[in-house]
């Protein structure tokens, strides 16, 4: 990897813009990023009042940065940022970033989507729910472990 | 050693951290888990669900057969949910 990749944990919240802003570097003709936010409610929609999020420090940061280089050794990248926030959040409030630049938009789209594939199912956070009947905590998907399955050809 | 628990494992662990000595004849994540249960029966709640249950050393991701030692960090949590 040519370049390192930005990696932060943190409670506090982000600016989309400013860090979009980061990645549009001179070789970067192409920014992809995701945004994760908090959902109001659950499927069947009972409220969601907060949300809680825990990790394993360290080994957070070192699952993402295996991720990120997975990433720049499958695509041409030009740079890549990923901000996970922990701690107490509302709905609505934004979760989790990734950015993503390149040369061209493929490589972008392609590896932005990968790295989040990648972080749902092997990032160590954990997710509490807050509703009116108290707290749980929130059950792994099938459809992040399926989504991953694209990547392995 | 210090063995950590996450999210719903921690609860059931009463704890988040906890420092055991780890007896010699234990070599491998496996004996470590049986270790644990005999010791108390609390363990017993988390492991029942083992094949859910997801398992570090040194904070990278391993499996039930893999080599410890005293010097370790072990954790023990639930399949992750961030994103």
């Amino acid at each position: 990897m040519s370049f390192k990749p930005n990696i932060k944990i943190q409670e506090a919240e982000f600016d989309v813009n400013k860090e979009n802003e980061k990645l549009i570097i001179n070789n970067a003709g192409a920014l992809v990023s995701f945004v994760g936010t908090v959902r109001g409610n659950l499927e069947n929609s009972d409220e969601i009042l907060s949300m809680t999020l825990e990790h394993y420090s360290g080994m957070t940061e070192n699952e993402i940065s295996k991720i990120t280089l997975k990433a720049s050794q499958k695509w041409q990248l030009e740079a890549i940022t990923v901000i996970h926030r922990i701690g107490k959040l509302l709905p609505t409030e934004k979760i989790v970033y990734v950015g993503v630049s390149s040369r061209h938009r493929q490589n972008a789209f392609d590896a932005c989507n990968f790295i989040i594939d990648w972080l749902k199912t092997n990032a160590p956070f954990w997710k509490s729910e807050e509703l009116k009947d108290g707290k749980h905590w929130v059950d792994s998907r099938k459809d992040d472990d399926l989504a991953l399955k694209k990547w392995n050809n | 050693m210090v063995i950590k628990y996450f999210s719903w494992v921690k609860e059931l662990a009463e704890t988040s951290e906890e420092q055991i000595e780890l007896p010699d004849n234990i070599k491998n994540v496996e004996e470590l888990i049986k270790f644990l249960i005999k010791k108390n029966k609390k363990y017993e709640k988390i492991f029942v669900r083992k094949n859910t249950i997801k398992i570090a050393v040194n904070k990278v991701y391993t499996s039930p057969s893999s080599k410890i030692t005293n010097n370790d960090e072990i954790a023990f949590f639930p399949p992750v949910t961030g994103g």
